[in-house]
């Protein structure tokens, strides 16, 4: 049952990013990435990841793809008459690079040292632990607050500096 | 024992001379006064160190050569080249004729430049040249000798082209700069194979070490002297190298006086003289010289016969003598082409000296009579000057007898003496031919005298007529001291076979320089004759020869003076062999067609594809390959968002690569 | 979690990776070349999740930063998209050659 699911979720995640890319409609194409994010939430699930997997839905899913539906509409993108497909020497190229690069990671990934042995066996979950000690949540908020306290306050300083930059690159110009 | 006085003394003063006047012409350019003074006194004390010499060492009866060395000039290897002056009985009689010469035409300068604007240049040149020629016959050394060989040239560019704006003279000057070029070629091969032989170029190891170091008929000793008579034929103007000359009578008279007769043109006959075992070791090249010198006497004495203007006829006679004097050095008579470059050195001087009085005079009468462009020079504007140039006339009848070889004239003894040699020493058909160029030389001096000083009619114009005068006081006395010495300055040797009393004086003198040579001559060619060859001994000849140019004197003289001829504006072109004579047989035309026209089809050949095709070219394309890559490297940088995504992912996957592989 | 499902999810994020590549390359309009940027970003994310099931809990942080990063990113990104758009009338990435001198 859980591997049925995870392909289908694996499935579907893949599906939906082909169409992120081949779709003529802006607006279609955002719609394709919010169910690729969807099916990427299930699989953080079904990884362990439960937290991550709702800030992936709220933020991911909920805020950022909003932000691109609205400048979409804003910049009236949805009534694309020209295809905006790059020539056909482009197209060949990008399928080039992208089946070479998936070919490649591919190729690493399955002649590597299988991951799983190399990180200490079956028996070792070192997620588990901490999820059973403070519960999804706290699991990850205590390395948060510990040992990974400066890039916290450094990210809240990062956000503070694209709220100011995007406000100010969206202005209109000064009359 | 003799000990050179004040040797340096003798070049610094000329040099001094030129410095002062050098300066002169810029500084005090309008003022005359100092040159009119330094100029000839510079020469005129050197003279008199040289004669203090002369004196000194004729009294000491020192035979051997005395050096002075002044400083090292190139010390590399093994190459030593000092600046040494070398004191002897040749370069003594050398130093005496050109200094003693020098100051009689600085003096007539004097008078013959006055109010030329370029008066303070014109001595700072003479000067000059008058330095670099001691140091040609002082010298000790090849290289050193070269120097003044080249300082000499220089001169005699600077004064050919003295007035410079004229194209035409500043052309004469290059002309005779880049001909002698050729010869100065000559002697810098002959001092590599003489370096190369001897391992140095001081004359004190080289020279006597020349019996040596090479075989009676070597071929080096044969190749060295052909290359140092290759340097003669230019300098002293012997066919081929001879086309120089006559165009350098563009310069001032005096200079063509002093330069082209009297000093540089013999500065060959020296160098031949200095290095006589090297040409006594080489009986090719001896040959060669000889019928050099003795068809050149002929073929530059035809062209004389044709010349309107006075002093091209004085310029191939030049040439004519310079071959005398080489056939004499080249059947081996060395004094005796020594003497006749003395007594050439007198009447030639004079010669030429009387022509520039004439030229100025007539030149100021025509100033006078408010006429311009005309010929001053050209003869068939004279006629009959003996009125109104007395003392120039007769002095100038001193120098035509000599010339001619008329007893009791300088000229009278030192041609016969060459012409006698020639017979003497196994020579019998360039004793005839310079019999026969003696003959035409009395004839066409007798046409030149003729011509410009007698005929019963003036042709310089009615209105210029009273204008003619005498020589100034300034050009008269050289004149005059040159007039006698063109008399006297033969009798300082006498051959025993004239019933005169015998004077060795010369050749007593120089025989110590020349006996090597003479040994080397001796001991491989056997005795010289007694008989001349078509019999008859020197006394006959002297006789025959005095008295037949005498008589090609007179009939000469008698039929130009009885023809009428008009004023060169109105004479008829010349016609008939006439005409080839006049056009010089035509050489330079020959030189032009044959050599200068294919150089410069070369040069611009040279230019138009090495030069700009191939070099230009190589760089040019050099540089649009550049800017042809530049282009590709260009497209590159396209600006456009998507060229760059795509080089990115190309970046990374070549990272990747890397990194895996 | 059979060692197979990780290798799976690890390979999916390897394709997911390579298609937001290929889209990013692929694609004229901004917006899609950004959202194709978003999908690289998430297949980062996936394989950092899948890390940390094997090697603890840090892998989840880094994500979480990710995130965070990524929506500064978005927001500041867009903005710039709408002020091109305003000057030049499109938002064609061929359009933007000002990037030459």
């Amino acid at each position: 049952m859980t591997e049925f699911l995870f392909f289908l979720l694996s499935a579907a995640a893949l599906l939906s990013a082909v169409f992120v890319v081949v779709s003529r409609n802006p607006v279609s194409s955002v719609m394709f990435l919010i169910v690729t994010l969807f099916s990427l939430a299930g699989l953080f699930v079904m990884l362990e990841a439960h937290f991550l997997a709702a800030v992936q839905v709220i933020v991911y899913a909920g805020a950022i793809m909003v932000l691109f539906l609205f400048v979409v509409m804003l910049l009236n993108l949805g009534h694309a008459e020209l295809p905006d497909f790059r020539g056909a020497m482009a197209r060949l190229l990008a399928g080039a690079f992208g089946i070479a690069l998936a070919a490649f990671t591919a190729w690493t990934l399955l002649t590597g040292s299988d991951p799983l042995t190399a990180s200490g066996g079956e028996a070792a979950d070192p997620i588990q632990a901490a999820l059973k000690a403070r519960g999804a949540i706290g699991a990850l908020a205590v390395p948060l607050f510990r040992t990974y306290l400066v890039p916290f306050e450094v990210t809240s300083l990062l956000l503070l500096v694209a709220i100011v930059g995007s406000m100010v690159l969206a202005r209109k110009e000064a009359p | 024992m003799y000990r050179p006085i004040l040797p340096a003394l003798v070049l610094a003063l000329p040099l001094a001379g030129a410095i002062i006047n050098g300066v002169g012409a810029f500084l005090w350019r309008e003022d005359h006064r100092v040159a009119r003074w330094v100029g000839p006194l510079a020469v005129g004390a050197s003279f008199v160190v040289v004669a203090i010499n002369f004196f000194a060492m004729k009294d000491s009866g020192t035979t051997a050569a005395s050096v002075v060395s002044l400083w090292t000039w190139i010390a590399a290897g093994g190459l030593h080249v000092g600046v040494d002056l070398q004191f002897d009985r040749l370069s003594m009689v050398m130093m005496l004729i050109v200094t003693g010469v020098s100051t009689l035409i600085h003096i007539y300068s004097i008078g013959y430049m006055r109010g030329d604007p370029g008066f303070n240049r014109y001595f700072a040149y003479l000067n000059l040249f008058v330095f670099f020629m001691l140091v040609l016959v002082t010298a000790a050394s090849f290289p050193l000798m070269f120097v003044g060989w080249e300082g000499v040239g220089l001169c005699s560019y600077l004064l050919i082209g003295f007035w410079y704006e004229n194209e035409a003279y500043s052309n004469a000057g290059k002309k005779a700069f880049i001909v002698n070029r050729i010869g100065d070629f000559g002697f810098l091969v002959a001092m590599f194979i003489i370096y190369g032989i001897f391992g140095s170029l001081d004359f004190s190891q080289v020279l006597p070490a020349a019996t040596g170091h090479l075989q009676y008929g070597d071929v080096w000793a044969t190749l060295i002297t052909l290359f140092l008579f290759l340097a003669c034929m230019g300098k002293s103007a012997q066919i081929p190298l001879y086309v120089w000359l006559p165009d350098a009578m563009a310069g001032p008279t005096p200079v063509s006086a002093l330069i082209h007769a009297a000093t540089m043109v013999t500065a060959g006959v020296y160098l031949v003289a200095r290095t006589s075992v090297l040409f006594a070791l080489a009986p090719v090249s001896q040959a060669v010289v000889a019928t050099v010198g003795a068809g050149t006497a002929l073929f530059a004495a035809t062209i004389a016969t044709q010349q309107w203007d006075i002093k091209k006829v004085l310029a191939y006679s030049t040439i004519s003598q310079l071959g005398y004097m080489f056939l004499a050095v080249g059947v081996g008579a060395f004094t005796a082409g020594i003497f006749h470059l003395m007594t050439h050195a007198f009447f030639k001087a004079l010669l030429f000296l009387g022509a520039g009085a004439v030229i100025h005079s007539v030149e100021h009468a025509w100033h006078e009579a408010g006429r311009h462009g005309g010929d001053p020079n050209d003869m068939r504007n004279h006629g009959d000057l003996r009125r109104w140039m007395p003392v120039t006339w007769i002095t100038m009848w001193s120098a035509t007898l000599a010339i001619s070889g008329v007893f009791p004239f300088a000229g009278f003894f030192s041609k016969d003496e060459v012409i006698w040699k020639s017979g003497v020493l196994g020579y019998p058909l360039l004793w005839g031919v310079a019999l026969v160029a003696a003959f035409l030389t009395a004839g066409y001096m007798a046409r030149l005298m003729a011509l410009t000083f007698h005929g019963g009619e003036n042709r310089t114009g009615e209105d210029a007529r009273g204008h003619l005068h005498g020589a100034p006081l300034a050009m008269a006395v050289p004149l005059v001291v040159l007039g006698v010495l063109s008399l006297v300055g033969g009798w300082i040797q006498i051959p025993e076979s004239l019933p005169l009393p015998h004077v060795n004086a010369l050749e007593g003198w120089l025989d110590p320089v020349f006996e090597p040579a003479h040994h080397v001559m001796a001991a491989h060619g056997g005795a010289a004759a007694t008989a001349a060859p078509l019999g008859g001994g020197e006394l006959t000849w002297g006789l025959i020869s005095t008295v037949v140019a005498l008589a090609v004197v007179v009939w000469i003289f008698l039929a130009v003076v009885r023809r009428h001829y008009r004023t060169a504006a109105e004479a008829p072109e010349p016609t008939g062999l006439s005409l080839v004579l006049y056009r010089k047989w035509y050489v330079d035309e020959l030189y032009d067609r044959l050599i200068v026209r294919p150089l410069m089809a070369l040069w611009r050949g040279c230019w138009k594809i090495v030069d700009d095709g191939l070099i230009d070219g190589t760089v040019n394309r050099l540089a649009s390959g550049a800017r042809a890559v530049g282009w590709v490297g260009s497209q590159l940088q396209s600006g456009r968002l998507g060229a760059y995504l795509l080089l990115f992912m190309v970046g990374v996957l070549v990272i990747l690569g890397t990194v895996a592989f | 979690m059979t060692p197979t499902l990780i290798r799976v999810a690890l390979l999916v994020s390897a394709a997911l990776f390579a298609i937001g590549v290929t889209g990013a390359l692929l694609r004229r309009n901004a917006i899609v070349v950004f959202l194709c940027v978003e999908l690289m970003l998430n297949a980062v994310n996936l394989s950092l999740v899948a890390f940390s099931r094997l090697l603890g809990i840090d892998g989840q942080i880094i994500v979480f930063f990710v995130m965070a990063v990524a929506a500064a990113e978005a927001a500041v990104g867009l903005a710039i998209i709408i002020a091109a758009f305003r000057h030049y009338g499109d938002i064609d990435v061929d359009r933007f050659d000002m990037l030459k001198w």
